[in-house]
């Protein structure tokens, strides 16, 4: 039926979502840069001011190896999820393939992400940790975590259509994992018989391999990535299957 | 062969909608079937030839957008078969692809996406696009600074530059002010002309008359009457006529 240029239609979109966002702020781009700094600044403030138990070197800077994933995670699911019924208008009457609406979704969340691992690996430079050889395994470990994250976003944009309810289930979720993921502490903290859930997490195991790399200068353990690769692949083919199961009713629903 | 041939095509739309609509789902997957279906369209069997014009008539809610998104392949059918060999181009609700944030250059690149053009494509085209629409001036200006007609002659341009076999209309030629609709007017009959065909919804007699040798009309999704354009309106205003007569005597 639709037989244009992929490529096209995703970059297409992408530049949009960017445009559209920074276009009318006076501050632009800095605002990727400020949500994650002051975060960072109110958690070490809790962390080493009011608990002040705080074990963990360089504190800011592992809370940053934490923010940066988890809002990245946080926002290109929940955008992914809503992404089939902001663009109703244009599904109902452009027969493009449907699926490019959530992959381009978690796409320009990308742009923000690169952004944001700047600002984190500018600050890893700060606090004094030089570059090490293991750098190598971000742009992979970030793949499967961008894999993980278009599974989900396939998925639950196509229940979204049929149970409006679903946005909120993963706003939710959201919220319950900020506190869950190892991000103001660390994962040695966690009680050993917690720990396996943790490793399955692709989100925490990211946050503990972030760590591994840019603040330990050590590879990232086998077993978690082992896991990693696992789950993301998992989700993205069962959230292939979801959204083509799923599809053929959008047209009825939104 | 037929550009577009509908078999037997039926579509149905779900009624529920809200906290009946998990129910309805719920119920679905444990493989009840639900009762309460809206019927769009039963039965409905057509053709459309190459070079032919057709036009859909009926009043509202009859079923004649639900049976453009199903030639444009936006809906698939619940019985019956839909076959469309060819391009279709479709012109539904111009503009409801436009950010009003980005200008009317960058919305021309991503409509143009949508439609399934490539860049160098788009790019090549760009220049006939903006010279057809007739708001060169106003290209680096947000969408959302135009007036409507500007947006609407924007949205037409960009499609009618597909170049499809197929043109599915929904109510769009009141385009513009006068001058653009004669333009439209022109690329439409240019079209027609190059042996292509247009499936054309619309409420103006005269346009029907004008564009479509053949028309169908439907009537809360049944296919009342199908055949040469001007026997088809003539029937149709009849039973407006008749309708109205007895809506006048029962008040």
């Amino acid at each position: 039926m639709w037989n244009g240029d992929y490529w096209f239609v995703i970059t297409s979109l992408v530049a949009k979502d960017f445009k559209v966002r920074y276009r009318n702020m006076s501050l632009g781009v800095l605002w990727s840069l400020f949500n994650p700094l002051i975060m960072m600044g109110v958690l070490t403030f809790i962390t080493t001011e009011i608990f002040a138990n705080s074990s963990v070197q360089n504190y800011p800077l592992a809370v940053l190896c934490g923010l940066v994933p988890f809002n990245f995670f946080s926002l290109a699911w929940l955008t992914g999820t809503v992404s089939l019924l902001e663009n109703a208008s244009l599904i109902k009457r452009v027969p493009v393939p449907r699926q490019i609406f959530p992959i381009a979704s978690v796409l320009s969340n990308c742009m923000h992400l690169l952004i944001q691992i700047g600002l984190l690996l500018v600050s890893v430079l700060i606090f004094g940790r030089g570059v090490n050889i293991y750098w190598l395994w971000l742009p992979v470990i970030w793949m499967l975590e961008i894999v993980f994250v278009l599974g989900l976003a396939l998925a639950f944009s196509a229940v979204n259509v049929y149970v409006r309810d679903t946005r909120y289930v993963v706003e939710s979720a959201n919220t319950i994992l900020f506190w869950l993921v190892p991000i103001f502490y660390s994962f040695s903290a966690i009680p050993a018989k917690f720990r396996a859930v943790y490793e399955f997490n692709p989100v925490a195991a990211l946050v503990m391999m972030m760590r591994t790399i840019l603040l330990e200068g050590r590879a990232p353990v086998f077993s978690t990535l082992r896991n990693l690769i696992c789950v993301s692949l998992f989700t993205f083919i069962s959230g292939w299957f979801v959204f083509r199961r799923l599809k053929p009713g959008f047209y009825e629903y939104l | 062969m037929a550009l577009i041939e509908f078999q037997n095509v039926s579509k149905f739309f779900p009624h529920s909608t809200g906290r009946a609509l998990l129910r309805t789902h719920i119920a679905h997957w444990f493989g009840a079937d639900h009762k309460e279906k809206f019927v769009a369209l039963k039965n409905i069997s057509f053709q459309v030839a190459p070079g032919e014009s057709l036009a859909v008539v009926g009043s509202n809610g009859a079923g004649k957008s639900t049976l453009l998104s199903l030639a444009a392949g936006l809906a698939t059918p619940d019985q019956g078969r839909v076959l469309v060999n060819g391009h279709v181009a479709a012109l539904l609700e111009l503009g409801s692809g436009f950010h009003p944030d980005l200008t009317g250059s960058e919305n021309l690149l991503l409509n143009s996406a949508l439609l399934g053009r490539s860049r160098k494509q788009t790019l090549a085209l760009a220049e006939k696009i903006t010279e057809f629409s007739g708001i060169a001036d106003f290209m680096d200006e947000p969408i959302r600074t135009y007036s409507s007609g500007m947006v609407m002659r924007l949205a037409f341009s960009i499609a009618i530059h597909t170049e499809p076999d197929i043109l599915l209309l929904d109510e769009v030629l009141a385009v513009g002010d006068a001058g653009f609709q004669v333009k439209c007017r022109e690329a439409l009959s240019d079209f027609q002309r190059a042996g292509k065909s247009i499936l054309f919804v619309s409420h103006s007699d005269a346009k029907v008359r004008e564009m479509c040798e053949r028309a169908l009309w439907l009537d809360h999704g049944e296919l009342i009457m199908q055949g040469d354009a001007a026997g088809v309106l003539d029937a149709y205003s009849g039973r407006l006529a008749l309708q109205q007569q007895a809506g006048e005597q029962a008040t």
